[in-house]
């Protein structure tokens, strides 16, 4: 990495939802590079009329994720020493979502399966009550943070075979907020999020092949969320509530 | 394609095969080490209640849980979805139910 003086090569691809193509670009290594570094530069002295999404470049807003040959990654925290394979980049929108423009997915599908799963919170008391302590060495607060730090990024979507091949599965960051939520002490709406993550496109659906957990970049495992979401709608049907 | 419904099944489903299926390789092997004859296989179990129940319910756990395995498999990779998903997992469950009954009649009926 010697400044301006190497290239890479970069593949983008470039279309709508009607259809596409990749696009190569020639684009300068620099060192401590990123993959969102790479997009940048392509839309800022390339082709302004490149389409893509960030915001906070740090690794906390979940706006960036892309597939980063045919891997979903978060581009702004991907140096491309980590992606590159054959000294080059294929860029693409993420995996399992419908294209805008470029490298810009629809993200409306996933964050509608988000409310379906009832991943919202539901408090059981009112700002006038005082506020209720949580223990936090607690069985379920230990539980809740294991997953409570989804930045919303759609990675673990785009990773994930069910939902490639089943449109309606909630997927992983959906069943992973319910199963954060059923371990929230203070919601009191977890019959209604057990039926949710019940119905068809339930938890039920996952088989376990943890490519969300393994491609999270929070390093969160939903797979294990969805286990717990399994075993208790599993412990609800047999009559144990927990 | 899975709701809890259809997946407790599954699970009971195979709760109830494992025991039965060791007990099914158990006596395939003591029958084959004894050198048991058809008809003297066929000694024991026709007119043995023990043993139409212990392969009715071998039948009938394998038909659920068959049917609602293949039902997935058939949803993902072939895209199946609504009557025509519903209609293969009912004709599975009641295909498998069906052959497996009929061994079942013929090997136990007095």
């Amino acid at each position: 990495m010697d400044g301006q003086a190497n290239t890479m090569a970069v593949s983008v691809w470039r279309g709508d939802a009607e259809g596409g193509a990749f696009q190569a670009f020639e684009v300068p290594l620099r060192e401590s590079q990123t993959v969102l570094d790479v997009v940048t530069w392509i839309q800022q002295n390339a082709d302004p009329t490149l389409a893509y999404r960030y915001a906070c470049r740090v690794g906390m807003c979940g706006s960036c994720a892309m597939m980063v040959n045919g891997k979903p990654r978060w581009t702004c925290r991907t140096h491309i020493e980590r992606a590159l394979k054959d000294g080059g980049l294929e860029i693409a929108p993420l995996r399992n979502l419908p294209v805008i423009k470029d490298l810009a997915t629809d993200m409306s599908a996933f964050f509608d399966k988000w409310i379906a799963a009832e991943g919202v919170f539901r408090p059981s008391k009112t700002r006038a009550d005082p506020i209720e302590p949580v223990d936090p060495a607690g069985a379920m607060r230990i539980d809740a943070s294991a997953a409570i730090e989804c930045i919303n990024c759609g990675i673990c979507y785009a990773a994930c075979d069910v939902v490639a091949a089943n449109a309606d599965y909630l997927g992983p960051a959906a069943l992973n907020r319910a199963w954060s939520l059923l371990n929230d002490e203070r919601d009191q709406g977890q019959e209604a999020r057990l039926a949710a993550v019940s119905r068809r496109g339930g938890c039920h659906n996952c088989h376990s092949q943890q490519g969300c957990a393994q491609f999270c970049p929070k390093s969160l495992n939903p797979t294990a969320s969805i286990a717990g979401l399994k075993r208790e709608t599993a412990k609800n049907f047999l009559g144990r509530r927990r | 394609m899975l709701d809890l419904r259809l997946y407790m099944l599954q699970r009971l489903s195979a709760l109830i095969l494992a025991p039965l299926v060791l007990g099914h390789i158990a006596v395939m092997i003591y029958a084959v080490q004894d050198g048991l004859s058809a008809a003297e296989i066929l000694g024991r179990t026709q007119g043995s209640w023990a043993w139409a129940l212990f392969y009715g319910l071998f039948v009938l756990a394998v038909s659920v849980h068959a049917a609602i395995g293949l039902r997935v498999i058939v949803a993902e990779t072939l895209k199946l979805r609504g009557l025509g998903l519903a209609a293969f997992t009912w004709l599975v469950f009641l295909g498998l139910l069906f052959l497996g009954a009929r061994a079942v009649y013929a090997v136990t009926a007095a």
